[in-house]
């Protein structure tokens, strides 16, 4: 906060941190979550599609305030890093699942 | 962060909202001015309120002029789209693309004739438009940028939610007499917490209007990055044929125009001509969205070498293509009537209004005390308040004035005009850097509202026939010309406001104790602020 005086290099760092991760991690998470939703969602294939890429946008500012309100940086960047990894995962297995 | 929940969410809201405000003050006034975008861009074409409407039965006619023309100068492109004449636009509107890369064509045909229509040279309405989602950028980086900030204004609106402790409270709050600053939160609140359903749904809807543009990725995993498949599947458009690379001649169009008109109770609005020329070319007529909430235009297909149907789309959505078809027509609002718009158009002052208190109030917090030097940030921020809250408003009245007074030969009219708008906002944006801060607000709030009259009197001196002259001609006219005076008379009654405020009562207010921390909205557990009253900005 500009208000606040004196602000700490290391602060300046965490707050510029946690920008790029809730820009790239936000984007990253909602991309994957999409995509993997629209491969797995049980309706018809443009269903599917439109019903993930019309949430993927929740996702996005979800994930956003998730990384702003999280105590340590270190933990949301784990915490982000983790969701991607596990959605990353399963959209692999999906996309493999529909090649015969 | 270190600290609470609503605390960090408050930080988060506070330069999140300062970051992208101005842009956004920029989108919420243009978006807001498109509610009533025919209306002003048939204002800025006042020749068409002098030419009879078409007869829909002399359509197919003129559908024929059309691509007689286009035959002509675009044999080349793709895609023809033909904008065909409505009441309020009684002109063939063609625009074409060649290539990516290439600009494409556009001009405004006599239906009756086939001849270039007789009309000053303006995109009217549609700039504001276009900038509403493009901001005059080339769309690519334009759109970007807008969704980037319609994000963030997302982020904004929900931090800001969670900001609040007595949110319904902050409904009937409204403080005017008290210390200035919370006099502008209560503002800032009021706008914001009482449109906040609208201010959620027009963020949303915004971005879902570009949804597949920024979020493509479920398209690329299910359909391998084959947008138009995903769309004819969700029944959003007819079934796209590729072309076959042989030529054959495009069959009339003129009796499809025809058959269409008969299939259908709507209006027809535009064709759209794929691969002209081709053996596989398509002819898609497009009429206007019937009555309901939802944006989608009834389609039929025709085969453009024979001539017969090829598919005829209308409605039968599957529910999550419905949800996004409703959402993109929320955000556009077309179903509303008068009164109905006039709500939209007002909830959209008041978005406007809650960015631009937002950004004021940031300013306000950080306010030097006395003797401390303002420090470069706020006097940069200050200026470009300024700049932002009353220079685009006169940036508008400016295109409109350009509008009025370029004389109508002027080669390149249309960019002149969008020259005059940026001239004058850049002029805006430059001039509070050199003033000081309120003799700024004060000078360019009364610019905008002497702007506003100009419009109105460069109106009745140039219209001949304008309703206040004769008694007679269009009723569009009064009406624009009345919200012109109004908006004139509100910068006025801002600008005296801004002449006559009293700075003393800042004082007084600081020199008592600080104010009560009990007030909704300011976040009492904040650290410090540099000043002893609680900041929520």
């Amino acid at each position: 906060m500009a208000a606040q005086g004196r602000t700490t290099v290391r602060e300046r760092a965490s707050v510029a941190g946690r920008v790029v991760l809730a820009a790239g991690g936000g984007y990253g998470v909602a991309a994957l979550a999409t995509a993997l939703l629209s491969l797995t969602l049980p309706m018809a294939r443009s269903e599917a599609v439109a019903t993930a890429t019309l949430l993927s946008f929740a996702v996005m500012a979800g994930i956003v305030v998730l990384v702003f309100s999280t105590r340590t940086l270190l933990r949301a960047l784990l915490t982000v890093g983790g969701a991607a990894l596990v959605l990353g995962a399963l959209l692999w297995l999906a996309m493999g699942g529909s090649r015969p | 962060m270190k600290a609470s929940f609503r605390q960090s969410m408050a930080w988060l809201h506070t330069w999140s909202g300062l970051i992208v405000g101005w842009v956004l003050f920029a989108i919420f006034v243009t978006g807001t001015a498109s509610y009533y975008r025919p209306d002003i861009s048939r204002w800025m074409r006042p020749e068409f309120t002098q030419v009879e409407p078409v007869d829909a039965a002399a359509l197919g006619a003129a559908a024929e002029r059309a691509v007689a023309h286009l035959g002509q100068h675009a044999a080349k492109a793709r895609t023809w789209f033909i904008g065909l004449p409505q009441a309020d636009k009684p002109v063939l509107d063609l625009f074409w693309r060649t290539r990516p890369g290439e600009p494409p064509g556009h001009v405004l045909l006599d239906p009756r004739t086939g001849a270039e229509a007789a009309v000053r040279d303006t995109q009217g309405g549609d700039f504001l438009y276009r900038f509403h989602f493009e901001l005059h950028m080339p769309p690519l980086w334009g759109r970007w940028v807008v969704g980037l900030c319609a994000m963030i204004m997302l982020v904004a609106l929900i931090s800001g939610i969670v900001t609040h402790k007595r949110i319904f409270a902050d409904f009937f709050t409204f403080r005017r007499d008290k210390a200035p600053r919370r006099s502008w939160l209560d503002a800032h609140n009021v706008t914001g917490v009482l449109a906040l359903p609208f201010h959620l749904m027009i963020t949303y809807t915004g971005i879902v209007t570009l949804a597949t543009f920024y979020m493509p990725w479920g398209v690329t995993a299910a359909y391998k990055g084959n947008a138009q498949a995903f769309f004819s599947e969700a029944s959003w458009i007819t079934t796209p044929r590729p072309p076959a690379n042989r030529p054959a001649a495009l069959a009339p169009v003129g009796p499809m125009v025809e058959r269409a008109r008969a299939a259908r109770p709507e209006p027809l609005e535009r064709l759209m001509i794929v691969n002209p020329g081709d053996a596989n070319a398509t002819v898609v007529a497009v009429f206007e969205e019937p009555h309901g909430l939802s944006h989608e235009h009834p389609q039929i297909a025709f085969d453009g070498v024979s001539g017969e149907i090829l598919e005829v789309r209308d409605g039968g959505l599957k529910p999550a293509a419905k949800t996004f078809t409703v959402m993109t027509g929320l955000h556009e609002g077309h179903f509303a009537g008068p009164l109905l718009r006039l709500l939209f158009f007002l909830c959209g002052l008041m978005g406007c209004a809650m960015v631009a208190t937002g950004v004021v109030l940031w300013s306000l917090a950080r306010l030097p005390k006395a003797g401390e030097r303002p420090f470069l940030g706020l006097r940069l921020v200050q200026a470009l308040n300024v700049g932002s809250i009353a220079g685009l408003p006169a940036a508008v009245a400016v295109y409109f004035l350009a509008n009025r007074l370029l004389p109508l030969d002027l080669a390149g009219r249309e960019q002149w005009e969008i020259r005059a708008f940026f001239g004058a906002w850049i002029v805006a944006a430059l001039v509070p850097l050199a003033r000081p801060q309120r003799r700024a607000w004060c000078e360019e709030l009364a610019a905008v509202s002497v702007l506003c009259l100009a419009v109105v009197a460069a109106d009745l001196l140039t219209i001949p026939d304008h309703p206040l002259r004769l008694g007679g001609g269009d009723p569009l006219f009064a009406w624009f010309d009345a919200a012109m005076l109004l908006l004139a008379a509100l910068f006025a009654l801002a600008a005296r406001k801004m002449l006559r405020y009293e700075a003393p009562k800042r004082d007084r207010a600081r020199g008592a104790k600080p104010a009560p921390v009990t007030a909704p909205a300011a976040s009492p557990a904040r650290p410090p602020a540099r000043r002893p009253e609680p900041t929520h900005a």
